[in-house]
């Protein structure tokens, strides 16, 4: 709501500044003009909504708002807990099949028209992200340890 | 895996329309509507040299990881070298199409077989060769002996060939990441060593900020000429600018060449050079002296010269800068350097300046290219003699890969007289003492700076040789003159340097080759010699 009001007033300031801008600035950067203006409506309703809540709320500091989870677990430890790398290991295989499915979406939709050699080109790409799979099951990566 | 099923769920629904239980229809895909996609036709024998380097790497890594310990111990190398080879005899094909003048872009024009590509290509499968002989038994000695190394070599070599080749932006980047993200990984590939981690931690910070630097300079010469193929761009160079006053232009000039500059290790983006040359494994050390830096000019080359060929103005300047601050920063910090491994890499930086006054000769004229034709002798010769020089590293640096000081090389010609002889051929190639290819390679860089009066330039890279001469010549005169320091370090005593088969050959090659490239300069310069684009 607020936002395309915001919009629609900033799109009404740079179209009028269009009309009067000074001929030797470009049309390439007068058009990042509304991107100008629209940071400065994004920080200014930021600060002003902080600043605001600042003002009306109730301050009432002690030590247990201190803590990671207010109402919950108390936390155990130090924060520098070293995790386990086997599930870098994992994300590393994640991302391999994340990424195969970026390209497989955009291809899918356009199936018909790369035809055959879509298929093919498609079936290659799968198959050199299976022989990664192949050599990470033969360096025992699948294993749980 | 759930993704990937669930898309190709779409698939099927979609070709076949059809509809799921509760009678809505998942997904229709209107195919009468959008553009159609134009498929180029694929130009196999022109891409037959990259492809061989990509079927290799993963037939070698799938055959490694499925047999492990049942392969003979040469496998690796003995693939990695067949493979290389085998992509070096598809490029005679291509050399044919070039010798005919039938050479074009193809591909879409993302490609460009010429003569250029094809030689640059061939240093990059030397280097290959080269260091394969060299790391194999490295990798034994120092117990990191896993087909990874020969496998990201290749696949960086294949990144050094698209690059070589590329006719466009777009594959240019493509090539050099390929090529740089598998270097990253072969500079930290000695696993229990600090150094290497650390050279590896820099090498891929600051060689991904500056591919981001050089994509900047991609998206500024597309907002220019709003294209990103060489050869529109330099035909709509002038006429499609969307600043009046130049700036946009500029400023992709600027980025490209700091984005490239880093990767040829051109003063000043030098820095990250001594660190990663000093803790990599010494053979990937000098697969990336050699291979990194031909593709990195290749690249350079290819954008300065063929895309931005309308506009030296522009950029020649700017490369007589670097090559200036190359050749005497690189020249001047080698001196005083006390380990080999880093005094190499300031040669490398110095070398690179010298390589970049065979650009900017042919930025007076891009018609005339003596400049290029230079360049790329170079960049061949000096391929064969910095795999030759780190073979011997490799060798004198002994177990644990440390023995890198000056003093190690005290009195080696007691102890391994051929094996001095042969590292004073390289240092004698690098500071271009006649009968040596460095001779006809500087030579030929030189005088194309003086054909197109550019005589200050000539002047301080003739200078600077002298200054570089002196510290080659310092390991030298170590080599023959001082006594051996008793007990080398950590056991592996006066007489313990071990050579290796295959490094034996490495040396071989490396030596023949640089003598041939000073004696019969004209076996090479047939090649280098004719209009390489």
């Amino acid at each position: 709501m607020a936002s395309s009001f915001t919009g629609s007033v900033l799109a009404a300031t740079t179209q009028d500044l269009h009309k009067v801008a000074a001929p030797e600035y470009s049309q390439f950067l007068r058009s990042y003009l509304t991107v100008f203006f629209l940071a400065m409506a994004a920080m200014a309703l930021v600060g002003g909504t902080l600043s605001l809540s600042r003002v009306i709320r109730p301050r009432n500091p002690n030590r247990e708002k201190l803590e990671a989870y207010e109402s919950g677990v108390d936390p155990v430890g130090t924060v520098w807990a070293q995790s386990q790398i086997r599930y870098y290991i994992f994300a590393l295989l994640f991302v391999m099949f994340d990424v195969e499915a970026v390209f497989l979406f955009p291809w899918a939709l356009r199936l018909e028209e790369f035809g055959v050699f879509g298929l093919v080109e498609m079936g290659v790409f799968v198959f050199i992200l299976l022989l990664g799979l192949v050599y990470a099951w033969r360096k025992g990566v699948l294993r749980w340890v | 895996m759930i993704t990937v099923l669930s898309s190709a769920l779409t698939v099927v629904s979609a070709l076949g329309g059809v509809t799921q239980a509760d009678g809505t229809v998942p997904l229709q895909v209107d195919n009468s509507s959008g553009p159609t996609i134009d498929l180029p036709a694929i130009d196999w024998t022109s891409t037959a040299p990259i492809l061989t380097l990509v079927v290799g790497a993963f037939v070698l890594l799938v055959v490694s990881a499925l047999l492990r310990d049942r392969l003979p111990k040469p496998f690796m190398v003995v693939g990695t070298i067949s493979t290389a080879v085998l992509s070096g005899l598809f490029t005679i094909p291509l050399w044919d199409r070039v010798t005919d003048g039938t050479s074009a872009p193809t591909i879409a024009s993302a490609l460009n077989v010429d003569g250029f590509g094809v030689l640059t290509s061939i240093a990059i499968l030397v280097a290959i060769v080269l260091a394969a002989l060299n790391a194999d038994d490295y990798l034994r000695r120092e117990q990191v002996a896993h087909p990874e190394f020969f496998v990201l070599m290749l696949l960086s070599g294949s990144g050094g060939l698209i690059m070589a080749a590329a006719n466009d932006f777009i594959v240019l980047f493509l090539g050099l990441e390929i090529l740089s993200i598998a270097l990253y990984v072969l500079a930290g590939s000695h696993v229990r060593k600090a150094e290497s981690q650390e050279s590896a931690l820099k090498y891929f910070v600051l060689g991904a900020f500056s591919s981001a630097v050089f994509l900047m300079g991609i998206a500024f010469t597309y907002g220019a000429t709003g294209s990103t193929n060489f050869g529109e761009i330099r035909n709509s160079v002038g006429d499609y600018i969307t600043f009046q006053n130049d700036a946009f232009n500029i400023a992709a000039v600027v980025l490209l060449i700091v984005g490239l500059g880093f990767k040829v290790a051109a003063v000043p983006f030098h820095m990250w050079t001594p660190d990663v040359y000093q803790g990599a494994p010494s053979p990937a050390t000098g697969y990336m002296a050699g291979a990194a830096k031909v593709a990195g000019f290749a690249g350079l080359i290819r954008v300065l010269v063929s895309a931005l060929g309308d506009r030296t103005n522009d950029w020649q300047p700017v490369i007589w800068v670097l090559a200036v601050a190359s050749m005497v920063i690189g020249s001047i910090l080698a001196v005083v350097q006390t380990d080999v491994k880093r005094m190499m890499a300031y040669s490398s930086i110095s070398h690179a300046g010298f390589i970049l006054i065979g650009l900017e000769a042919s930025g007076h004229d891009t018609l005339n290219q003596k400049g290029v034709s230079g360049a790329v002798f170079y960049l061949i010769a000096y391929t064969f003699i910095v795999l030759g020089t780190f073979t011997v590293i490799t060798i004198v640096g002994g177990r644990g890969d440390s023995n890198h000081s000056l003093d190690a090389y005290n009195g080696l010609a007691k102890r391994k007289p051929v094996l001095a002889l042969v590292f004073t051929l390289f240092l004698l190639a690098q500071a271009g003492v006649p009968a040596t290819s460095g001779f006809m390679a500087k030579f030929g860089v030189i005088s194309a700076a003086v054909d197109v009066k550019s005589y200050a330039l000539a002047l301080i890279a003739m200078l600077s040789a002298v200054i570089a001469a002196s510290f080659y010549l310092r390991i030298a005169v170590r080599m023959y003159s001082a006594e051996p320091v008793s007990g080398v370090s950590d056991g592996t005593g006066a007489s313990a340097l071990h050579i290796a088969p295959g490094a034996r050959l490495a040396l071989f090659i490396s030596a023949v080759a640089t003598l041939l490239g000073g004696i019969l300069p004209q076996l090479l310069m047939h090649f280098t010699d004719r209009g390489l684009f």
